[in-house]
């Protein structure tokens, strides 16, 4: 169930270029988040509609939730001026997250791109936790873009992959996949929906996830903002992305 | 103790606060977070005659206090939201409104035939000025004798009363609001958003993939409110005032210029709790101003 808090900000840093991290406190912690789910956040008055933002990790018995955003528009900008003891008007959490109870993995392949790795890491991490072994993929711009390296390293083993070849393989993740034929049974993926069709393409047969990204408006089902065609066998025609998502099959949608 | 109910043709409200048509889907999600029997009435999301997709996405962008959407009328299709939709809505004691729209004369008619016809449906808002689809909605809404035309045909097939929803997209609105009164309208609804664009400056493209969207929230407000009361001037059926509301004085301020009920439409994004807040807040904002009754501020400004 969502519900609506005023959190308070512990903690609020700049974590790479135009990328930040923020943990929250309140009660919405507490509420049994699934990785893959989203908190969708108010920056001010001056701003008319929410952000969905990704959460990256959560600890229940702190009661605290930690999202990374990066800085794209007026009102990511106007959130990095929030500091250490504001609050911020939150929703949450949305959406129905990456199936755990229903996941038959052993091996597992997270592949995430720019601002779409952060929910990656606390599914990394529920899934470790778990006993399933985690091989992480991870895409970027350049290489003062990269976060979060060293807490998937201590999930398991890291391909790092920028744009302009600053850092790591020089290209994108899916240059990386062929590489790791045999090495997983299940793929993860979020980031832009370029990224995500491709990495379905090319993972054709292997049981996958794919988190996807899009503007949102009531972020709860209502508005028909944020859909996704679904294939023309399905009668429905559509899954709206905020609250059948953002986690869909690949196979379940048309990118 | 202030007295919010009003009777309007077709619909008893016990408040005057009504989630608008396609802010609030059919109520469902919504009642996750209050009991939707608080509301005054709820105008459901449009239906059609056939199973809509609507636009592709991106379908809404931010704009200065408000937004613009371009959804396109995606809705399961009139007989879907009869037998999946109306039953959960009936468990609810408010009356529910049903928004009809459509390409053509006919499609309209066929909508408003069946859905008024439903046990759960107590009046018809007729969108005439959804500005989101090529084909029908806002044209019907723009020339006063396709907008009479319409009403005329879908009066005679309803079974509840029909308030025609007007476009704030015309230079005359007057003119249109006479037009399907004289048609027969019960009520007037207005208004729907005015049509608008932003631009991505490094695409250089249109934000809203249909290029053009409805611009909706406290920006529009002053208009609507100044085509309320030019036509509260002008028509003797009651007035749905909408458009930017998000407090109990942007309520009062409506019924001032000539509503007599109001729907809340895009705040209901920020804050899901809007309807309820505001409808929590009316009786001592009444109160602050000197009022115990809605019929007391109802075209208050006018006399």
């Amino acid at each position: 169930m969502m519900k609506r808090e005023w959190m308070d900000i512990l903690h609020h840093e700049k974590v790479a270029t135009d990328t930040y991290q923020m943990v929250l406190n309140g009660d919405i912690p507490g509420s049994g988040i699934r990785p893959g789910q989203f908190v969708h956040i108010l920056v001010d008055d001056n701003f008319f509609l929410r952000r969905p933002i990704s959460i990256a990790d959560v600890d229940e018995q702190a009661g605290t939730l930690t999202i990374l955003y990066k800085v794209l528009g007026k009102g990511t900008k106007s959130l990095t001026a929030k500091q250490q003891g504001d609050k911020l008007d939150v929703l949450g959490p949305g959406g129905n997250g990456f199936p755990m109870e229903e996941l038959k993995t052993k091996r597992a392949l997270l592949i995430g791109g720019g601002i779409g790795v952060p929910p990656l890491h606390y599914l990394g991490r529920q899934l470790v936790e778990q006993g399933i072994e985690v091989i992480s993929v991870l895409g970027f711009q350049s290489k003062e873009y990269i976060f979060f390296e060293k807490q998937f390293n201590e999930l398991g083993e890291v391909y790092v992959a920028t744009n302009d070849g600053s850092y790591g393989h020089h290209g994108f993740v899916t240059d990386i996949l062929p590489g790791l034929e045999g090495r997983f049974d299940t793929y993860f993926s979020c980031g832009p929906a370029v990224m995500l069709k491709a990495v379905s393409k090319e993972l054709t047969g292997y049981d996958g996830y794919l988190s996807i990204e899009e503007r949102m408006g009531c972020g709860v089902g209502a508005c028909f903002a944020c859909v996704v065609p679904t294939p023309e066998s399905d009668a429905k025609g559509y899954r709206k992305i905020c609250r059948d998502g953002p986690v869909f099959k690949p196979e379940e949608v048309v990118l | 103790m202030s007295n919010l109910s009003i009777n309007l043709p077709g619909l008893k409200l016990k408040n005057p606060v009504m989630p608008a048509s396609g802010c609030f889907g059919f109520g469902k999600e919504f009642s996750d977070f209050y009991d939707l029997s608080e509301l005054g009435g709820i105008i459901i999301k449009a239906a059609t005659g056939e199973q809509r997709y609507g636009n592709p996405t991106p379908r809404v962008a931010e704009t200065s206090s408000g937004m613009l959407n371009a959804i396109g009328l995606q809705n399961p299709g009139v007989d879907q939201i009869i037998t999946d939709e109306l039953p959960f809505l009936g468990e609810f004691d408010t009356p529910i409104i049903a928004n009809v729209a459509g390409s053509t004369v006919e499609e309209y008619i066929e909508v408003a035939r069946k859905i008024s016809r439903s046990e759960q449906i107590s009046a018809i808002e007729l969108n005439i000025s959804c500005p989101n689809v090529k084909e029908g909605g806002v044209q019907f809404g723009t020339e006063p004798d396709l907008a009479a035309e319409v009403t005329r045909q879908v009066k005679a097939v309803s079974d509840v009363p029909v308030y025609v929803k007007l476009s704030p997209n015309v230079s005359d609105i007057v003119s249109m609001a006479k037009a399907v009164e004289q048609a027969g309208a019960d009520g007037l609804s207005m208004i729907n958003t005015l049509t608008g664009m932003r631009l991505d400056l490094n695409s250089r493209k249109p934000i809203i993939a249909n290029g053009t969207g409805g611009l909706s929230g406290p920006a529009i407000k002053p208009v609507a409110i100044r085509m309320i009361y030019h036509v509260y001037q002008q028509v003797n059926i009651p007035i749905i005032g909408m458009g930017g509301i998000e407090t109990a004085e942007d309520v009062m301020e409506y019924l001032l210029a000539g509503a007599s009920a109001v729907a809340v439409g895009s705040v209901n994004f920020k804050n899901p709790f809007a309807c309820k807040d505001i409808i929590d807040a009316l009786p001592e904002t009444m109160n602050k101003y000197g009022f115990s009754s809605l019929e007391e501020i109802i075209g208050g400004a006018h006399r």
